[in-house]
């Protein structure tokens, strides 16, 4: 009952927000309006859903005194202050902005720049030179890279009165051969995106209600 | 060298040292960092969310503005804990099903366009038009011959044999080189976060001149 209620709600709304970019009728565009805002009221219910399950996880590890359950308190408590200081503080200013500016900005930062190293493994066992693909993904990434720094600048060659330089070659790979690349997938990826839409609107497409 | 008095700097600090601690190998101060940071990411993005959409798209239109029809979307927001429960998850699809579909719905005249028909345009043009110089006729073309080889090489409703084997090929080289220069640029962006927050470390907290 559940389920076909949600397939034909689905149907509908879909069909809705399809049909109505073609219809630039003023009662029209407010129903699509409200629709939008309802979308961001219910991301808002699901994002409160999603955190209430970090809790009930973190939460049952503590209680069961899991290894490393310690970490759990770590984490239950660092999300608890900051809700804490939005509603007692607010969010524009005060503990809740220093917690972010201090705490998370930085500690996420440091995280993503250790993908730095990461990669830099990563690339030796990729690029080892085996045979034509792998020299064409090395000497692109490797011309990329030198470009994007003052040596790549500094790396120039006189022909024929015109100065090629590797920044010059790197910024010429990055806006002809690489958006060559990226639109023949963006081209796939877009038609692939709205055979799926079609598919969930239709009702074929049922792998987001679940297996219940 | 001057050491900062600022707390937060130091407390900043102490937790880039902690997340790098994991480049020794993984240890309690990591775990620690990394438990924290899930902790105060889930709660700033908590009060983001529930602020944009329970406060500023529900709260105060239906205040302020007295648009009733938001109360379905806090009915349907509300729906969305019966997940919570094993006997009425089936009900928690509802919300789940609304906003897939209006995703789904919106999706698809405007990836139509944006994705597919722009990205078409800007494919197919005149690499001799008046004011080209002969750069960017030959970047117009390698871009045309790029596009059309790559989409060969994704169609697979083909044999690979003949013209479509050799045009595919070269849409590969193609992919090839724009992994490559995806990757090379990627990597000099880590590289600069990762310069970021040493010039943090020597400079805002040590007070290293550098």
């Amino acid at each position: 009952m559940s389920r076909t209620a949600a397939i034909i709600i689905a149907f509908v709304l879909g069909l809705f927000m399809m049909i109505q970019f073609f219809i630039p009728h003023p009662a029209v565009t407010g129903i699509y309006n409200t629709l939008l805002d309802i979308k961001q009221i219910v991301l808002g219910c699901a994002f409160i859903l999603g955190v209430l399950s970090l809790i009930r996880f973190h939460a049952g590890r503590i209680r069961q005194k899991q290894a490393g359950g310690w970490y759990s308190s770590a984490a239950l408590l660092g999300l608890a202050v900051m809700v804490v200081m939005a509603l007692v503080w607010g969010t524009e200013d005060g503990p809740y902005r220093w917690m972010f500016n201090n705490v998370q900005a930085p500690m996420q930062a440091t995280m993503f720049s250790l993908l730095a190293f990461f990669v830099a493994s990563a690339a030796y066992r990729a690029f080892r030179v085996r045979n034509l693909d792998a020299s064409v993904l090395l000497a692109v990434g490797v011309v990329v890279m030198l470009g994007r720094v003052t040596l790549g600048t500094l790396l120039s060659w006189d022909i024929g009165g015109q100065t090629l330089s590797l920044a010059g070659a790197s910024e010429w790979i990055l806006h002809s051969v690489n958006v060559a690349a990226k639109r023949g997938i963006l081209i796939g990826v877009g038609l692939g995106m709205i055979a799926t839409a079609l598919r969930i609107i239709i009702g074929l497409e049922r792998t987001y209600l679940g297996r219940d | 060298m001057h050491i900062s008095s600022d707390i937060g700097i130091w407390i900043a600090a102490l937790g880039t040292i902690a997340i790098f601690s994991f480049l020794y190998r993984e240890n309690p101060v990591f775990r620690f960092a990394e438990h924290l940071l899930v902790g105060v990411s889930a709660g700033y993005y908590l009060v983001q969310y529930a602020h944009s959409g329970l406060i500023k798209k529900f709260w105060y239109p239906l205040t302020a503005g007295g648009n009733y029809w938001l109360v379905f979307g806090a009915l349907l927001g509300a729906m969305m804990f019966l997940k919570l429960n094993r006997k009425t998850r089936g009900w928690g699809n509802i919300p789940v099903a609304f906003y897939v579909a209006t995703g789904a719905g919106y999706l698809i005249p405007s990836v139509m366009k944006s994705m597919v028909l722009l990205q078409v345009g800007g494919t197919i043009r005149n690499p001799f038009a008046a004011g080209n110089s002969a750069g960017d006729a030959i970047t117009t073309i390698v871009i045309f011959v790029g596009v059309i080889c790559t989409l060969v090489y994704f169609y697979f409703s083909a044999r690979r044999t003949g013209v479509v084997k050799h045009v595919s090929r070269v849409g590969m080289l193609f992919l090839l080189a724009g992994f490559g220069a995806t990757f090379g640029y990627t990597v000099m962006g880590r590289i600069t976060l990762l310069i970021g927050r040493f010039q943090f470390l020597l400079r805002d907290w040590l007070g290293v001149g550098i």
